[in-house]
């Protein structure tokens, strides 16, 4: 208390830095935040200008004002279906799969028999990029050759699995969810660690049952576990890329706001004008929920 | 198509938009010994692969000190990267297809004008210079293959169950018929990468409608609300039902196997897609007739013929020594000989040579009835996304022609659709 009452009467704090010690603090500061405006803020800013021009990449950028986005809401036949699968990715991945990846890490963690076997099988597809469970999925799911036909065997008119568009959204969530849990149930396995054995204890005393003990006791002391988990839930939705690139260029069924992106800019087609207003679409929609979460996050500080 | 390749295409995109003004401020002037000549290829397969490599060291053997230095990118992203490419540091000479594809690239000034070696060119007809020519009626491309688009078949299984080439549209269908009678499917077919199925559509556009309408259909002078454009989609769901079903879901490798392993009847595909599924001992067994006639005035007129060839990038470093442009020059015109086409088709069987100086009498049966039937041709048509922009074929066409297959019902919204789109795209430029 004294030291800071001292500093604050102190007139030393202008000579607390030395010379040396700017220029160190300078470039310690500077150089990350002059690479952060050079790799992240200067592409963002670029691709929102770049999203009200017409562009191909090699001729004149030429202004077009909002004509993009009125060509993307009302005349691109994949954006609806992209935006939708975006969302019903994120559905999936939160309602299904993270809450499952929890059920998983409480059995686990209570002791079943062979617990670390479960654990070590349901951890392994994390270690695998989406890409490569996108062509996992191929093998298990593709019509001709796929295991699950082969297993089915349906050889009459066997199921379409990622070529029937209603159908392979499903087997693609299916494939993203089985990592997807794996990696939810390895972070609650760690937070479960954590919980202080008292407290099941007293809530064991005071007569609360299994279910309340979990939701009303355990559950709670999870919340920092539980932030981690829904921001890499919407991380991973809306990030979504590799698995459908790899299964069919994220055509017929699996658009995604990210291949659109790519589409258009990386092909040989080269709208970039085009393609910018579909990433700023995605940067609107996340910083949507990168805003809620810093808001909820700030509020909560306040709180505790 | 992995993740790396896609990130490789991202940072050589990032690179190609920052790069060449670092680089021009540091680079040292032309570089080059004037006799290496690099050379893009997209010819990643191992049997083309190793067919141009054979050709270029052929060319090194018989030039006095030159030789090229190949880099093969995979084709699918060598494709992707190609406007990158070109505008960042390019190899000296690429390859690269002819038509609509090439002559937008020479409009945006990436390719360098090579008139001059077309005038000692013999053995190319008036149609391959057409398709070697830019907008602006010079030549940038030295042509040197091509393989015909065709419905291929087994001979064994034709002659076994009685089958008949079919002429007409009727005979096909009557044909496929009696192949799903017979428990086969009776058209192999696959659209997983987006592509094959355009041929498809354009052999029924040809020939329902004839050629002139492919070329203004393709050049966005026609409206697909277009009577006649319904018309094609009419034709393709009445053949449909004999296609083998989930085709969004199969890429033409498997689609060609199963020509292969006898479980369809038939398949529309370029030579050289089956040819690389059959097996060396059962080439000989691989047949194929031209696509049926619809429409009687246009009969079987046209072909679908696809031409890759040989370009000089206009950014490659290297160029601007005009020792290196002379040795790059110099390997074009020894690509346009027979000679050379001779020696890539004696370990690539699945194409064509242009040149009409190449020796053909080494051709197997089906290449020599491949040369039969473009020639035979009246008009010679590249591909929907070669005759067309690529902004067009792939952000448009790809998923309509998917979308098409998979709820064939709603040809009034496709065809609506597909309009709308292209009325934006081709107004932009």
């Amino acid at each position: 208390m004294s030291f800071i009452s001292g500093r604050r009467t102190g007139r030393r704090g202008s000579r607390r830095f030395t010379r040396r010690d700017l220029v160190v603090l300078g470039v310690l500061l500077g150089l990350p935040v002059l690479l952060d405006l050079a790799v992240v803020w200067g592409p963002t800013l670029a691709s929102v200008v770049l999203s009200f021009t017409s562009w191909d990449g090699i001729g004149d950028i030429e202004w077009v004002g909002t004509r993009n986005y009125t060509d993307l809401f009302t005349n691109y036949p994949q954006f609806w279906p992209a935006a939708r699968h975006n969302l019903l990715w994120l559905a999936f991945l939160g309602l299904v799969a993270t809450p499952f990846g929890l059920l998983l890490a409480v059995l686990i963690d209570r002791g079943v028999r062979f617990s670390r076997f479960y654990q070590s099988t349901l951890y392994m597809p994390v270690v695998l990029s989406l890409a490569v469970v996108g062509f996992i999925a191929q093998l298990v799911f593709s019509r001709d050759q796929g295991a699950l036909n082969a297993v089915l065997g349906d050889t009459d008119s066997p199921t379409d699995w990622l070529g029937d568009p209603d159908l392979n959204i499903w087997m693609i969530l299916l494939a993203a969810a089985w990592r997807h849990t794996g990696y939810v149930m390895i972070l609650y396995l760690a937070g479960l660690k954590a919980v202080d054995p008292s407290l099941k204890e007293a809530a064991a005393i005071d007569g609360a049952s299994e279910a309340q003990t979990f939701f009303r006791v355990v559950f709670p002391t999870l919340r920092p576990v539980n932030v981690i988990v829904g921001v890499i839930t919407v991380i991973e939705s809306l990030r979504a890329f590799d698995i459908v690139y790899a299964v069919n260029h994220g055509r017929n069924g699996l658009e995604l706001l990210s291949v659109l992106v790519t589409d258009n800019i990386i092909g040989e087609a080269s709208r970039i004008g085009f393609g910018s207003a579909i990433a700023v679409v995605l940067l609107t929609v996340s910083l949507g929920f990168v805003v809620t979460y810093l808001v909820q996050e700030l509020r909560g500080e306040k709180d505790r | 198509m992995s993740r790396r390749s896609l990130l490789r295409g991202a940072a050589i995109g990032a690179g190609a938009v920052t790069l060449p003004a670092l680089l021009t401020a540091c680079g040292g002037g032309p570089g080059g010994d004037g006799k290496t000549i690099t050379l893009g290829s997209n010819a990643s397969d191992p049997v083309p692969k190793k067919a141009f490599a054979d050709a270029f060291t052929a060319y090194a053997d018989q030039s006095d000190g030159r030789k090229v230095k190949v880099n093969t990118v995979d084709h699918n992203t060598f494709q992707e990267n190609i406007n990158r490419y070109l505008q960042g540091k390019p190899d000296d000479v690429f390859m690269w297809f002819a038509g609509n594809r090439m002559q937008f690239f020479a409009k945006k000034g990436l390719l360098h004008d090579i008139s001059d070696n077309w005038q000692h060119y013999t053995g190319f007809s008036g149609a391959l210079k057409d398709q070697s020519t830019g907008e602006d009626g010079k030549q940038y491309l030295t042509p040197y293959y091509y393989y015909p688009w065709a419905v291929f078949h087994r001979k064994s299984l034709f002659t076994e169950r009685g089958y008949e080439v079919p002429t007409t549209l009727d005979e096909y269908v009557a044909l496929a018929r009696q192949m799903k009678k017979d428990k086969l499917d009776p058209i192999a077919f696959c659209d997983k990468d987006g592509w094959p199925a355009m041929g498809t559509f354009d052999y029924i556009n040809m020939r329902t409608n004839g050629y002139e309408f492919h070329k203004s259909l393709m050049a966005g002078e026609e409206a697909w609300t277009d009577k006649r454009v319904r018309e094609v989609f009419d034709t393709w769901r009445r053949l449909l039902p004999y296609c083998q079903p989930g085709a969004n879901g199969r890429t033409w490798q498997e689609a060609a196997t199963s020509l292969q392993k006898r479980e369809a009847g038939m398949t529309v595909l370029g030579l050289p897609h089956p040819g690389a599924q059959f097996p060396k001992g059962e080439q000989a067994d691989l047949d194929f007739f031209p696509f049926p006639a619809i429409n009687p005035e246009h009969g079987q007129d046209a072909v679908e013929a696809p031409i890759d060839g040989f370009l000089l990038a206009k950014k490659s470093k290297n160029l601007k020594n005009k020792k290196t442009l002379e040795s790059a020059k110099d390997l074009l015109k020894w690509l346009a000989t027979g000679k050379a086409e001779d020696i890539y088709l004696k370990s690539d069987p699945n194409n064509i040579a242009v040149s009409e100086e190449a020796d053909t009498s080494g051709y197997s049966a089906i290449q020599k009835k491949a040369v039969e039937l473009v020639s035979g041709a009246k008009q010679i048509s590249q591909f929907l996304d070669r005759d067309t922009r690529p902004d067009f074929s792939s952000t448009v066409m790809i998923p309509a022609i998917q979308k098409f297959i998979s709820s064939p019902n709603d040809v009034d919204g496709l065809v609506n659709g597909i309009e709308r789109q292209k009325k934006t795209i081709f107004a932009s430029d």
